[in-house]
């Protein structure tokens, strides 16, 4: 042992309760401002939101307690199961259509072919467009009069659509514009998960006369389990509520409904109806929708997700 | 063997070729239309080269709606939050990496639970906050949310990342009398340097985008940021798609100059989100 070793060792045992208490006087300042912020933006809302969500709100008269009743409102709501139905349908289509083409994206460019970079950057970039800016570009794109889609349709001799003003086209449209801007983050993070598999699994099972398919079967899934894990888990939370300003700006939940979503529901009952206790209840069951298909996911990854090193 | 594996590369090039064409297309549409004259952007079928090309449609996007007063509030936005939470994130990042104190661990585990809330749920109690501080209609609901610790996110991906740095570093500092707040700022920061830019990349995209809580807090018109000013060309200014493309062009420029600029942090940023997420 050094003698500076040995001295700071000294130093330890003698000032040790009183270094122990520094570090925590320290430790609680560093965290101060954060802490602040998660109790006054985070943790008291949340607490605020369940107590709001027992009361009938209009933000000029006080909070009148109602018990259960937003509740039982909720149930009774043809709208609140429209909104979770079309909630569901977006998130169901776009959200595996989006790993899927994003995992096909980064297998492809792992394939070590030139120009990788244009590539990367050309699918990765839509991603990246301000959202507002995006969906008044995908407003103009599917406009039915004067827009690319139908220029495009009419081109090859089909007829026009109304696209976003279609009541039965509306959500598939909007499935598309999420397959063209929400492909680039999970590609980038397929493409690292694929970068880490090593070439002699591949060398293996080529050997054992896997063909492509296996390989990418009993391989490629396996080993990047743990990124398809993360990027569902993350995609039907985005899905959840990235929607909204796409679906704000192109068409507020019209036409007839037919893309309310669910949190373009709780927007407009909070900030336009000022239904704040409705809105609120209607907020925590979300949470709670958030929580449970979180749960879900964690259930059943045991079963497929792989995690190099055993189980954990 | 090596035939396969061309022809393999032929065919994948073949089909990221046409994908990536469906991929630029609506950029080029974009741009296309944000120069064509009033009026020309709503032949059918459309004209792709725009004649004659006007330049002047971005000058007239900027000052049809107020845009540089916009463009102000979106800079005062992004660059307090950016700073604020930046700093304050790392702050708590590195104590929780590094220093010992009771209750430590609930803490960042309750730190993590904030990562799968949805920012909506909260929403309704923090406007009546702000409205109880008689802050609605101010950009102050827009700016101090993140200065106060920044997201959880950014706290967990600060913390990962010192608990890389070693050990040694801020022993020897100790050593030599040095605090928490004197590691923090002269061993943390200048080594974090990567993760930091992640941070204030990604902050900064956030800001710049953010639309949902101007759109609650924000009733003046001064007082709006850009993306709510480029919404405002759709209710405003619905026929002239010309100016509204143009203004959707300007807006996505200094994304772009930044992410080519700085590539490989928004690439890192995803990445350390995805695998040790």
């Amino acid at each position: 042992m050094s003698a500076i070793a040995r001295s700071r060792a000294a130093t330890t045992v003698r000032r040790g309760s009183s270094l122990a208490r520094k570090q925590a006087v320290e430790g609680y300042l560093c965290i101060l401002p954060w802490l602040v912020g998660f109790v006054c933006f985070t943790l008291g809302p949340m607490v605020g939101a369940l107590a709001l969500s027992f009361t009938e709100y209009d933000i000029i008269t006080p909070p009148d307690f109602t018990g259960l009743a937003n509740l039982q409102r909720v149930f009774k709501d043809p709208l609140f199961y429209q909104s979770l139905g079309n909630t569901a349908y977006i998130s169901l289509l776009s959200v595996p259509l989006q790993q899927m083409l994003a995992l096909s994206l980064a297998m492809a460019l792992n394939e070590k072919l030139k120009g990788i970079a244009i590539y990367r950057t050309i699918f990765y970039l839509p991603s990246q467009m301000p959202l507002v800016a995006a969906a008044l570009l995908w407003l103009w794109i599917f406009n039915p009069d004067f827009g690319l889609a139908n220029a495009l349709l009419d081109k090859v001799g089909l007829p026009t659509l109304k696209w976003l003003f279609d009541v039965n086209l509306v959500k598939p449209s909007i499935v598309l514009i999420t397959l063209w801007g929400g492909i680039g983050t999970p590609m980038i993070v397929f493409l690292a998960g694929l970068q880490g598999v090593p070439e002699s699994l591949y060398e293996a099972a080529a050997i054992d006369g896997a063909g492509a398919w296996q390989r990418f079967r009993n391989v490629t899934v396996p080993m990047i389990s743990p990124v398809i894990f993360f990027n569902l888990i993350i995609g039907v939370i985005a899905s959840f509520q990235a929607y909204f300003t796409l679906v704000y700006t192109t068409t507020q939940g019209g036409p007839a409904n037919a893309s309310l979503i669910y949190i373009i529901y709780l927007f407009f009952k909070a900030f336009k109806d000022f239904e704040m206790g409705y809105a609120s209840a209607l907020a925590w069951l979300l949470f709670l929708v958030v929580l449970a298909l979180t749960g879900i996911q964690f259930y059943f990854a045991r079963r497929w997700v792989h995690y190099e090193g055993g189980a954990r | 063997m090596l035939a396969r594996r061309r022809a393999l590369h032929v065919t994948l090039h073949v089909l990221l070729v046409l994908l990536s064409t469906i991929y630029v297309v609506p950029f080029l549409w974009m741009v296309s239309t944000s120069l064509k004259l009033s009026g020309r952007e709503i032949t059918f079928p459309p004209q792709w080269i725009p004649d004659p090309v006007v330049w002047g449609n971005y000058y007239r996007a900027v000052t049809v709606v107020p845009m540089f007063q916009f463009l102000r509030n979106t800079l005062v936005v992004t660059i307090t939050a950016t700073c604020c939470g930046v700093l304050t994130a790392s702050l708590a990042g590195y104590a929780f990496a590094r220093l010992r104190f009771p209750g430590r661990d609930k803490l960042f585990a309750m730190c993590l639970t904030a990562l799968m809330l949805p920012g909506i749920v909260t929403l309704i109690p923090e406007f009546l906050i702000f409205k109880q501080l008689t802050l609605l209609d101010t950009l102050w609901p827009l700016i101090i949310p993140w200065s106060l610790g920044g997201s959880a996110f950014a706290v967990f991906l600060f913390r990962q990342y010192a608990l890389t740095i070693p050990l040694d570093l801020d022993e020897a500092a100790r050593v030599d009398g040095a605090g928490a707040f004197r590691i923090w700022w002269s061993i943390m920061l200048p080594l974090a340097r990567p993760v930091l830019a992640t941070l204030a990349i990604l902050s900064v995209i956030y800001h710049w985008n953010e639309f949902l809580r101007p759109l609650v807090y924000i009733h003046t018109p001064s007082l709006r940021t850009l993306a709510i000013g480029l919404a405002l060309f759709k209710s405003e200014y619905l026929v002239e798609w010309n100016l509204m493309m143009a203004a959707a062009t300007l807006m996505l420029i200094p994304i772009l100059v930044l992410f080519f600029v700085a590539q490989r942090y928004f690439v890192q940023g995803i990445v350390m989100t995805g695998i040790k997420g």
